[in-house]
This record gives C-alpha cells, sequence and structure tokens, in this order.
C-alpha cells in the first residue's frame, strides 16, 4: 500500500472505526477509487454524482489543499498522507 | 462526551442525562436537509454539508417581545431565540451583547449619505463580536459534556475563548497563527490558557484543528465541532439592530466576511425577526466586505460563480485572512437574494478607513472595521449602496489589537519640552 489515508469521523462508519487506512493510487482521484473496493460507498460521499469534490470537503495531500494543486489529479507521492477533512468555518 | 457521541443514532434512553438546549430541537443539514439529534456534530454523514441548528420556538410575537424587553442587559435577553439552556443567564460567562447602536452622523456626512449608524461591537469584554459567538459555544459545550475550550482563530476568537474559559473556570487551548498581531497574542496569554502559535497561515491551522478535533473527544473546538451552536450567537447581531432601531430593519448592512458566518447569521437572524412576528418585513440588502489581498468571495461574486476559490491571504486585515471561507457560497446566496454586493478594498484603503472612522466618530476599529467602511465608500462609489438609504455598517473588533496597521501613518502633532514657550513656537496655538 503506497499512502496513508486519514478518515474523518463522519466516514468511520465505512472503515469500521479506524481513523487511517492505507490504499494504492498514483492521483488522489486513484486513491479514492482504491478506497471504495475495500470500503463500498465511502468515494460517494467525498464525490457528489458527477464525481467531482462536494463543496464541503477539503482533501490535503500532506500539506497541501488539492485544490491549489490539480485537484482530483493532484499526485500523490508514494508514502504521502491523504486527509480528508469536512470544511469548517472560522475566526 | 461518549454518551453525547452517539445520540444522533440513539436518542437517550436508559437514563443517560437529555441535551436541553432551548428552542433548539435538532441539527440539519444546510445542503441536503438530512436531520440528526442535538449533539457534538457539524458536518453532514451524508453529503458533508455544515449542520446547522433547527428550532421549535416556544413564542412568537407580543409575548415574546415582552420576554425579550423584560430579560437582561446582555445576549441572554435573546435565549428563547438561541441553542442555549434555561437559565443560562445565571450560569458563569462574560456576558457579551447589547453593545451601542452609534448614529454616525459626521462619517455620513463625509460619505455623503443620509442616514448611517455603526454597531460598535468593539464593546464586548474581548473587544469583539466572537464574545458572542464564544458564549453560545460555550453554553453549548457544557450541555454537550466538554471538559475543554478550544479553537483555531485569526486573533479574536483566540481572546474570547481564553476569557470565556477563564470565567467558566475551565482549560482553553487556542491554535493561531505564529505571524498574529503581537495584540491579540499578549492579551490571549493573559487569560492564562494554553496558547500555541503555529507556523502557518490560517488555513493551515484549521485544519489542524480539525484533525484534533477528531482524535481529542472531550475537546469542544467552538468553531469545529460546536460549530452549529456558535454561528447562532452571531444572529444577535441582528436581532440587537432590530430592536435598536425600534424593532424595525435597515434597508441596506454592510458586513466584514472571513469564513463569512457572521454574514449568514446576521441575514438569518433578520428572517427570523419577521417570521417570528417581531418586526415588520421589509426588504433589505446585505453588503459583504473583504480586503482584496483575500477575497475569494468578492471574486466569486464578481464572476458570477457560485463556488468559491480558495487563495493565500496576503493582508494586513489578519482578522479576515480566510482564504478557504466555509461559508463562502452561503454568502452568495445571501448577498445575491437581497439584491446587495461584496466588493474588497486595498490595504491602503482599509488603513485610511480607520482613520475616517477614528476622526469622524471617535470610534478607533481594527482592520476588520477599516475593511468594512472602506468597502463602504467603495459601494458608494461604484452606485452599489444607496446613500439615500438607511445604512448599518458592522465595526466587529477593536483599533488598540491592531495598532501597528497605523503605527508608521499617525502620531504626535508635535514633540516638545514642558514650557509654555516651546508650546507657542510649535505653531498650535
Ligand atoms: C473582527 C472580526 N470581524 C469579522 C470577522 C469575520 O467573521 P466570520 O468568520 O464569521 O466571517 C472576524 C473573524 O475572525 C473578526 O475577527
Amino acid at each position: 500500500m503506497s499512502v496513508t489515508v486519514r478518515i474523518p469521523t463522519v466516514l468511520r462508519t465505512y472503515t469500521g472505526g479506524q481513523a487511517t487506512v492505507d490504499a494504492d493510487g498514483a492521483t488522489v482521484a486513484d486513491v479514492l477509487a482504491d478506497l471504495d473496493t475495500r470500503f463500498p460507498g465511502i468515494a460517494g460521499r467525498v464525490l457528489d454524482e458527477r464525481g467531482v469534490l462536494r463543496r464541503f470537503v477539503n482533501v490535503y495531500v500532506d500539506e497541501d489543499d488539492v485544490r491549489f494543486g490539480d485537484g482530483l489529479q493532484t499526485v500523490v507521492p508514494i508514502g504521502s498522507t491523504v486527509a480528508v477533512i469536512p470544511a469548517v468555518a472560522g475566526g | 462526551m461518549t454518551t453525547s457521541a452517539t445520540l444522533s443514532t440513539s436518542p437517550a434512553t436508559d437514563g443517560a442525562p437529555t441535551i436541553d438546549l432551548g428552542p433548539a430541537v435538532a441539527l440539519s443539514c444546510r445542503e441536503c436537509g438530512h436531520r440528526v439529534d442535538l449533539g457534538p456534530f457539524y458536518a453532514c454523514t451524508e453529503c458533508f454539508g455544515p449542520l446547522e441548528v433547527a428550532y421549535q420556538f416556544a413564542s412568537s410575537g407580543e409575548e415574546l417581545r415582552a420576554a425579550i424587553e423584560a430579560g437582561p442587559d446582555n445576549i441572554w435577553r435573546w435565549a428563547p431565540l438561541l441553542p442555549v439552556p434555561p437559565g443560562i443567564a445565571s450560569t458563569p460567562n462574560i456576558n457579551p451583547g447589547n453593545t451601542k447602536l452609534i448614529r454616525a452622523d459626521n462619517l455620513a456626512r463625509e460619505l455623503g449619505m443620509k442616514t448611517l449608524w455603526v454597531k460598535d461591537d468593539s464593546g464586548n469584554p474581548t473587544h469583539s463580536f466572537k464574545d458572542r459567538v464564544v458564549a453560545v459555544a460555550l453554553a453549548a459545550a457544557r450541555e454537550l459534556g466538554f471538559s475543554v475550550l478550544a479553537c483555531p482563530s485569526t486573533g479574536n476568537l483566540a481572546n474570547a475563548v481564553a476569557a470565556a474559559a477563564a470565567r467558566a473556570g475551565i482549560r482553553s487551548v487556542v491554535l493561531v497563527p505564529s505571524n498574529l498581531e503581537q495584540q491579540k497574542i499578549l492579551t490571549t496569554a493573559a487569560y492564562g490558557g494554553t496558547l500555541v502559535a503555529v507556523d502557518g497561515n490560517y488555513d493551515d491551522i484549521n485544519r489542524l484543528a480539525g484533525q484534533i478535533a477528531a482524535e481529542q473527544e472531550d475537546w469542544a473546538f467552538v468553531n469545529v465541532n460546536v460549530r452549529p451552536y456558535y454561528a447562532e450567537g452571531s444572529k444577535t447581531l441582528g436581532y440587537e439592530v432590530a430592536e435598536q432601531l425600534g424593532w424595525r430593519l435597515p434597508k441596506q448592512v454592510v458586513i466584514p466576511i472571513a469564513s463569512g458566518a457572521q454574514l449568514v447569521k446576521i441575514d438569518k437572524g433578520f428572517t427570523e425577526l419577521v417570521e417570528l412576528g417581531l418586526v415588520d418585513a421589509s426588504p433589505y440588502k446585505v453588503f459583504g466586505a473583504q480586503a482584496t489581498g483575500c477575497s475569494p468571495v468578492a471574486a466569486a461574486f464578481k464572476a458570477g460563480e457560485d463556488v468559491v476559490r480558495p487563495v493565500r491571504p496576503d493582508t494586513i486585515a489578519k482578522s479576515l485572512a480566510i482564504g478557504n471561507p466555509a461559508d463562502g457560497p452561503y454568502v452568495l446566496d445571501v448577498v445575491r437574494r437581497t439584491g446587495g454586493a461584496v466588493e474588497d478594498v486595498s490595504d491602503d484603503d482599509v488603513i485610511d478607513a480607520i482613520k475616517l472612522l477614528a476622526r469622524t466618530e471617535g470610534i478607533f476599529a481594527e482592520t476588520a472595521g477599516g475593511v468594512t467602511v472602506a468597502t463602504l465608500r467603495k459601494l458608494l462609489a461604484t452606485g452599489a449602496l444607496d446613500p439615500d438609504e438607511e445604512t448599518v455598517i458592522f465595526n466587529t473588533g477593536d483599533g488598540l489589537k491592531t495598532l501597528d496597521a497605523i503605527a508608521s501613518s499617525v502620531g504626535p502633532t508635535a514633540t516638545i519640552k514642558p514650557t509654555l514657550a516651546a508650546f507657542e513656537q510649535a505653531g498650535l496655538v
């Protein structure tokens, strides 16, 4: 398994409560597809019907928001951490 | 805490304490309408949309108005409309609210306007509107059984959380960008909580806080896992303005935007007042204010888009420096629905506007207030805002916290020896 994925609380029902899981894939899209084979339905929570990132979810590859990179096509280097985090209001 | 974590699917039975947050009855998703029971939840399990408090109000109209008017002289007069337990006014907290609505005739004259008011929230206990949201978040956090109050902050929230936790006698943990204004760092530290300076911008810290919140089940991050309750505190700004105007709504309001939550909730406050029969329905326009160096919502508004593309902030208005504003899409909805606009202004304009407000009205605003006044001026110049319609602008923070912003452009008129001769020589008479 090439990368670590951090699972937010609201998605842990899919992963049997696990906060981090391993996955394979060269891009964010690949990683999500790989996760979905083992945790069916999880990708559909992160992506909408058109297959784009839902507007209230943030995905980070290591420290960087993928929307600053190439979105779902952002490259995920081996050994990196992908974090899925709900968007939160601030102050 | 462990019991309430399961409340979304199974209502308390086996003697577990039920959650009493006054008129709040559930949380509902703003995106898809999915409902869950009250609890420490903030993101919809179906679509990640933000959860918001749903209410069943006990009364309306005259009866409600009488109860409000007889209430305490702070935000708890609005307890019948907030997710707070009955008796909130008697628990130890810092009781923000009922700040001044100041008639700004001098500024209005200078800008060529007819009727202008400044809702001056720098008068709160820690000198920003954040005391309101934190007061409500603290009430919810206690009711939900949390024992630590925490937040990621652009500065003002740090002050408010540290102070409220101190008064409540609980621990606070606050994360701020390490390059924040010294005044905000020192004042937060003075309250004695845990203050962590992080090498990163607000958006980095926000992400970190989200990750910590997922692991520390006992910590109430006011603007993360307690966010639905927290955000409701901003409704009181809308309520107070309406009451202070004699139970009616203004025609135009200008509100600064960071996450956008405050703007969205002031509009929600106005809407509720109409629904509850406390004010007559009358059209109003909501305008949003950003600094150009962090203006993702203004950019989306101008481009006619309904998604907000994140930016990396670079502005002196650090309290508004959120590059990835979670409530941005809802700001766009409110502004478009009411016929308002979102505008952005340069840092130089912000400094000018701070001085303008101070010089004309004796109100010393922090950079966020400067952004708001400068935006007002720009909206008048573009014709988006009508100078003849009654307008309220929100000054949300105190200039003493951002002294550096104006330090190089103001100073003594003269520096002299303590003699009458020196005074006369300086040409001051
Ligand atoms: C003084 C001041 N005004 C306005 C705002 C904007 O609030 P919001 O994040 O709700 O848009 C902030 C946010 O931190 C602030 O500190």
